[in-house]
C-alpha cells in the first residue's frame, strides 16, 4: 500500500485512499476488542443468575428457575426490607456527607493559592496529596495503630492518665459515618483539590487586574473571582457524585468492618459483597448489584441530560 | 496605575495579617496530620520495641534497631505475597501501557474499517457495570479464578487510558506520520518507530497510575483467589492486621536462638508486626511519589480536559 503512495500523484492516491478503509488494521485491533467484551460485556450474562436459586457447587441448569422471587423478596419479605432500608440508609447518608463536603478540595485550593510562599506551598500539595496513594488496607493499619485500643491515642492519653481504660474508636459503632467521612477526607482532600489549582492558574489575570483597579480587597478577590471561576469544575465534579450516588466502593468499608459497626457501615457495595461472596445467597446478591447497576445508568443518563440542557455540555 | 497597584500589593491590612497566620496554621496542620502517620509508623519500626508498645515512641525514635525488618523476613508468605505484587505491578503496567498506547493510536487512524464503532464499543464500557457476583462467576467460566492472570489480563484494556492516549496522538502533527508513510513504513513500524517515542509523557502518566493502581489493589485477591501463594502484599497485610497476634507467637518460635539473646527491645510484638509490614507495603510509594508527582498532576488534567 506504501508503493501506491510513492508511485503515482500522491494528491490523488491519498483522496482514493481516504475512501477505502484498512480491515487489516481492525483484525490488529481485534483481540483488545475481545478482552473489552469478555471483562465488560460478557459479564451481563452473569445477571440471568437472579432469577435462579442458585447453589454454588451445582451448575446453574441444575439449578431451579425462580423468576422474580428474590426482587419480589427484596421489596416484600419483612427483614429483607427492614435490612435494605439500612444499608440504603447508609449509601444515602455516606453519598450525602461526601457530596456536602464537596466543596472542601475548591476551599483548599482557594485558600492553598493565598499563600504567596512557593516552597510552603508546594509542600503542602506534595504532602496533602501522598494519603491518596496508598491503599484502603494501608489506611486501616494506619488507624489501627493509631486508634485501636493498644494504639498510640488509647496509650498516650493512659500514660497521661486521662483516661483509664482505652477507649474503643474502631470497635464501636458511634459516629461510623463521620469517621468514615473523615478518612476519605483526610485520604482525599488534597488530590482532590489539585484539579482546582490547576483551574486557579488559568484564570485570566486580567480580570484580577481589573478588580483591584476597582479597590477590590483580597477577600472580595477571593469571593467574586476566583471562586465563581471555579464554579463550573465543581458543577461538573458534583454532576459526576450524583450520578455515583450508588457507588461508594467497597475498599474502605470493607477492610472498617467489624462485628460493631457493621449495621452503619453496610453500604450497597459491601453489602453485596457480604451477602454474595461470604453469605449464603448468590442469586440475591445478584439481584441488587443488578438493581443498582441500572439505577447508576438511568442516574447517569439523567445527570448527563440535566448537564447539557443547563450548560450545554455533556459530562460523558 | 502600575505604581499604585504595586503599592497596594505591598501594603497589609490587619486582617490579611491574620488571615495570613490562620490560612498558613490551618495548612500547616493538615499537613501534618496527613504526614504524621507516616512518620510515626517508621519511627515505631526502627525504635525499641518495648519503648513502642509502651507508647513512648511518638516523636523522636529511640533505642534504633533493624530486628524487625529482619524478623519479618521469617513470615512465611510475605516474600511471596511481595514477589506477586511486584510481578503484577510490572506485568500488568507494561501490559496496559502497551495497550492502550496502540488502541489510542489505531483509534486516531481513519481509515480503520469500524473505527468509530469499535472505539464506543470501548469507551461505553467505563459507564456500566455488571456487578460483583457477575464479575466472580465470568472469571470462574474463563479459569481466570485461582490464577495470577486474574490480575492483568482484565485491566488491559482500560477506556479511559485509551482516551488519554488518543487525544494526547491526535496532537501530534500528522504529517510526522505521512512522512514514514512516504518512506514505506508499516502501520506497526510507525507506532513503535514514531508513535510510541512521542507519547513519552502521556505513556508515563499511565504507567504510574496504573503501577499505584495494581500495587494498591486489593479486591481482586479478596474476591479472585484462595491460594495462598497468589495473595498481594495488600491481602497479606489486611490478614496480618487481623491476626497479628498469632504471627508474633510464629516469628518468636521460629527464631529460637534470637529468642536467647533478646533483650524486650527487640522482640517481636503484633504490633511491631503491623507496623513493619504496613512500612514495606507503603515504602515504594513514598519513594516513587515524589519523583512523579508532575505525572500525576498532569495525568488528572489531561483527564479533566477531556472530561
Amino acid at each position: 500500500m506504501a508503493r501506491s503512495v510513492t508511485a503515482g500523484t500522491p494528491a490523488k492516491d491519498g483522496v482514493k485512499k481516504k475512501s477505502k478503509t484498512n480491515k487489516k488494521w481492525t483484525l490488529l485491533v481485534l483481540p483488545f476488542i475481545i478482552l473489552s467484551f469478555l471483562f465488560s460485556y460478557f459479564p451481563l450474562h452473569g445477571w440471568i443468575y437472579a432469577f435462579y436459586d442458585y447453589k454454588p457447587p451445582l451448575s446453574l441448569s441444575q439449578c431451579d428457575f425462580v423468576g422474580l422471587q428474590w426482587f419480589r423478596m427484596l421489596f416484600g419479605n419483612k427483614t429483607q426490607v427492614a435490612q435494605m432500608i439500612q444499608v440504603m440508609k447508609n449509601t444515602f447518608a455516606m453519598s450525602l456527607l461526601g457530596i456536602a463536603t464537596s466543596i472542601l478540595p475548591m476551599l483548599f485550593a482557594i485558600f492553598l493559592n493565598e499563600i504567596k510562599c512557593k516552597w510552603f506551598k508546594s509542600v503542602v500539595q506534595t504532602l496533602t496529596t501522598l494519603p491518596n496513594f496508598i491503599s484502603w488496607v494501608l489506611v486501616y493499619s494506619v488507624a489501627f495503630c493509631l486508634f485501636s485500643n493498644t494504639g498510640m491515642l488509647n496509650t498516650v492519653l493512659q500514660n497521661l492518665g486521662v483516661i483509664d481504660a482505652p477507649m474503643q474508636i474502631l470497635d464501636s459503632d458511634s459516629h461510623t459515618w463521620l469517621m468514615m467521612l473523615a478518612w476519605s477526607t483526610w485520604k482525599g482532600l488534597g488530590w482532590n483539590s489539585i484539579m482546582y489549582l490547576a483551574s486557579i492558574t488559568s484564570i485570566d489575570p486580567e480580570l484580577y487586574e481589573a478588580a483591584r483597579v476597582d479597590g477590590a480587597n483580597r477577600f472580595q478577590l477571593m469571593r467574586h473571582i476566583t471562586f465563581p471561576e471555579l464554579l463550573p469544575t465543581y458543577f461538573v465534579l458534583l454532576m459526576m457524585s450524583v450520578a455515583n450516588f450508588l457507588n461508594n466502593g467497597m475498599d474502605q468499608y470493607y477492610v472498617f468492618q467489624n462485628s460493631f459497626n457493621k449495621e452503619h457501615i453496610q453500604v450497597l457495595d459491601l453489602y453485596v459483597y457480604n451477602i454474595g461472596m461470604t453469605g449464603s445467597s448468590l442469586s440475591l446478591a445478584t439481584a441488587i448489584s443488578m438493581l443498582k447497576s441500572i439505577i447508576s445508568v438511568t442516574l447517569l443518563v439523567i445527570v448527563n441530560v440535566i448537564s447539557k440542557k443547563t450548560r450545554g455540555e455533556s459530562i460523558i | 496605575m502600575e505604581a499604585n497597584i504595586k503599592k497596594k500589593k505591598k501594603h497589609y491590612s490587619g486582617s490579611d495579617v491574620s488571615f495570613n497566620i490562620v490560612n498558613y496554621l490551618i495548612f500547616g496542620l493538615f499537613t501534618l496530620i496527613c504526614v504524621y502517620p507516616f512518620y510515626y509508623l517508621i519511627i515505631n519500626t526502627i525504635s525499641a520495641n518495648d519503648l513502642s508498645s509502651n507508647g513512648m515512641i511518638n516523636f523522636i525514635p529511640r533505642g534504633l534497631h533493624l530486628e524487625n525488618y529482619k524478623q519479618i523476613l521469617q513470615l512465611s508468605g510475605l516474600g511471596t505475597a511481595a514477589l506477586v505484587s511486584l510481578a503484577r505491578t510490572v506485568i500488568g503496567t507494561i501490559c496496559t501501557v502497551l495497550a492502550s498506547a496502540f488502541l489510542g493510536f489505531m483509534f486516531t487512524q481513519e481509515k480503520m474499517w469500524g473505527r468509530k464503532f469499535l472505539y464506543r464499543f470501548i469507551v461505553i464500557t467505563m459507564y456500566f457495570n455488571a456487578g460483583l457476583i457477575p464479575m466472580f462467576i465470568t472469571m470462574r467460566t474463563l479459569h481466570l479464578t485461582n490464577t495470577f492472570w486474574v490480575y492483568v489480563i482484565p485491566a488491559i484494556v482500560q477506556p479511559f487510558n485509551i482516551i488519554l492516549v488518543k487525544t494526547y496522538v491526535e496532537s501530534i502533527p500528522r504529517a510526522l506520520q505521512e512522512a514514514a508513510e512516504i518512506d514505506g513504513a508499516g502501520i506497526m513500524r510507525i507506532f513503535v518507530k514514531i508513535i510510541l517515542p512521542a507519547c513519552t509523557p502521556i505513556l508515563a502518566t499511565v504507567a504510574i497510575f496504573s503501577a499505584v493502581g495494581q500495587w494498591n489493589s486489593f479486591q481482586d485477591t479478596l474476591i479472585y483467589i484462595t491460594d495462598q501463594k497468589l495473595y498481594s502484599l495488600q491481602y497479606l497485610l489486611y490478614t496480618y492486621i487481623n491476626q497479628a497476634n498469632s504471627l508474633a507467637a510464629m516469628v518468636r518460635n521460629s527464631s529460637g536462638s534470637a529468642l536467647n539473646m533478646a533483650a524486650l527491645a527487640t522482640q517481636q510484638t503484633p504490633t511491631s508486626i503491623r507496623m513493619t509490614v504496613s512500612v514495606i507495603v507503603v515504602l515504594p510509594i513514598l519513594f516513587v511519589y515524589p519523583m512523579f508527582q508532575r505525572f500525576f498532576v498532569k495525568g488528572i488534567m489531561i483527564g479533566s480536559v477531556k472530561g
